[in-house]
């Protein structure tokens, strides 16, 4: 009760919070997304530079976020950036990378290698067979790869509030050195929301892009069939 | 219109070098149909392959319509041949349409002209356009995901159509039905076409010529009548099977065989027409005692007889020769 009546009472302080976890994270993964999908679709061509970047990627998510931010603090202090959005930023968006290059890598591999020949032998050059099919096909795949980094970073980001990045993470932080159970409840609660928002968004997306595969020709069938009776 | 010049394919592997294609020479004249025929491994796809330089010849040379495709851009060469493969290949992102339009489209061909030429070959395949036109290759069956397969190598309309066993993952009765299809699209059309194949039926059904492959060599080359009739060598004799005979009889017409006659027809005496291929005349013979028959044209009028002896001379002629 006490803590509904907290919630209600700070609505627009959650709301400023949600707006600033969401703008770490959506820079994040957008710069991940930028780099990562590139470097994923590049990385096919070389299966040794593909296990390379991929053990790397691995290496960066074994790391716990806030040893990382502890490292990017004098790193980042040479431009006074040492703490705040931009160390959560570079932080969150490595976190972003694996999942982002690993699914995009796994998806352009997976391409079925006849749809590949298919398209070199009708006279597609390389840049026209990645738009037109390998990356339409492997977009599925590599949205739920963005979905992964997407919810990743939302928990990363909630550490960010202790290098004074704010974000939902500022009301559990508060939490735990003011022991005010209400704080504490209230920023997990929104992270929680919000993690389960952009995953489900996501994976909407995610099956609009996908193609319209057997299970829909049945259904389809079977409305035609209608149809016709 | 289609020649191939000692065309070689060699692969290093750890073993050293396999070559998989060894100095394949023939030549396709435009229109016909060539099945390049053989068991799995002998070099019949790698060949097909070097001709839209999927596969870059380690040395050979292709020419189509006496033009050297190693002076060629690829991508450019590639797109004046029609390809189907046997996994067909649809791409899943788009409808029939758009993947019938695939090659137009990399043209430069209008909206409007591509679409109208989708339709048109969807038609030309037995697929209703209103019907297919906007489904995805994952709502059609095996029998229609070919012929859209076949409709988007015709698409840009190119001289040269190269199918890798096209027909392979139907089933016979499909298999069938789409063959007889092509055949009757291609009098009219008249592509130069490479097929590949191993499956011999096919081949004397589908072929003009025939070239038959062996571990990578050129074994024979020839029409499908005279390569049954008189096998090269005994991989081609064995390959072509004990029952050459029969298969000949396919390619056969009655026109060819019979020896002019006239009068009226007997209604109690069956017949047969001469365009009819032998296999008809071969199972009246020998279901009745019949020594002779008469071939009816579609008017119903007595046009020539065909006699078992004619018959026999006419399978057996290939074999004096």
């Amino acid at each position: 009760m006490e803590t509904l009546a907290f919630i209600l009472h700070n609505l627009p302080a959650i709301g400023e919070r949600t707006l600033e976890h969401i703008s770490i994270v959506s820079v994040a993964v957008g710069i991940a997304i930028l780099t990562g999908v590139p470097l994923g679709i590049a990385i096919t061509q070389s299966q040794r530079t593909a296990d390379t970047v991929l053990y790397l990627g691995s290496i960066v998510m074994t790391i716990p976020s806030i040893a990382l931010f502890g490292v990017l603090i004098p790193l980042l202090s040479k431009f006074h950036q040492g703490i705040g959005y931009l160390p959560a930023v570079i932080a969150a968006m490595l976190y972003a990378q694996l999942p982002i290059i690993r699914n995009t890598y796994t998806a352009i591999r997976n391409v079925d290698p006849a749809l590949r020949s298919a398209a070199i032998g009708m006279g597609m050059s390389t840049a026209q067979r990645l738009a037109r099919v390998e990356i339409p096909i492997a977009l599925p795949l590599i949205i739920a790869g963005i979905r992964v980094a997407v919810v990743i970073n939302i928990g990363v980001t909630a550490i960010a509030a202790y290098i004074g990045a704010g974000g939902l993470g500022t009301f559990i932080s508060r939490g735990i050195s003011q022991t005010d159970i209400r704080q504490l409840i209230t920023g997990a609660l929104a992270l929680g929301l919000l993690a389960i928002a952009a995953d489900y968004s996501l994976l909407w997306l995610q099956r609009r892009v996908a193609h319209p595969g057997k299970a829909e020709g049945a259904s389809i069938a079977r409305r035609d069939a209608r149809l016709r009776a | 219109m289609i020649r191939l010049e000692a065309l070689t394919k060699t692969y290093r592997s750890a073993q050293g070098d396999v070559t998989a294609v060894d100095e394949i020479s023939f030549e396709v004249e435009a229109g016909q149909t060539c099945v390049l025929l053989g068991p799995s491994g002998c070099g019949k796809t790698t060949t097909l392959r070097m001709i839209n330089r999927l596969v870059v010849p380690t040395s050979g040379k292709v020419f189509i319509g006496g033009v050297d495709t190693d002076t060629m851009n690829p991508v450019a060469l590639r797109r004046t041949i029609g390809y189907v493969i046997q996994q067909i290949g649809l791409f899943p992102n788009m409808t029939v349409g758009e993947n019938i339009g695939v090659v137009p489209r990399l043209l430069g061909w209008s909206a409007e002209r591509i679409r109208k030429r989708s339709q048109e070959l969807l038609a030309m395949l037995a697929l209703d356009p209103a019907q297919f036109y906007d489904r995805y290759p994952g709502e059609l069956s095996g029998g229609q995901a070919q012929r859209v397969g076949v409709a988007r190598a015709l698409a840009a309309d190119p001289p040269v159509l190269l199918m890798d066993e096209p027909f392979g993952a139907l089933d016979p009765v499909n298999r069938e039905v789409i063959q007889d299809e092509f055949l009757r699209m291609q009098q009219s059309l008249r592509k130069t076409v490479l097929f590949v194949s191993h499956d011999i039926d096919e081949a004397v059904k589908m072929a003009d010529r025939i070239a038959i492959f062996q571990s990578g060599r050129l074994a024979q080359y020839a029409p499908p009548d005279a390569m049954l009739a008189q096998p090269a060598n005994e991989f081609v004799a064995s390959f072509v099977g004990s029952d050459r005979t029969l298969k000949r009889l396919r390619r056969i017409r009655v026109a060819e065989v019979m020896t002019a006659a006239d009068g009226a027809v007997d209604t109690r005496e069956l017949g047969v027409r001469p365009s009819d291929d032998l296999r008809r005349v071969a199972a009246l013979f020998l279901e009745t005692a019949a020594e002779s028959l008469p071939c009816i044209d579609g008017d119903g009028h007595i046009v020539g007889r065909i006699t078992r002896t004619a018959v026999a001379s006419r399978l057996g002629a290939q074999l004096r020769k």
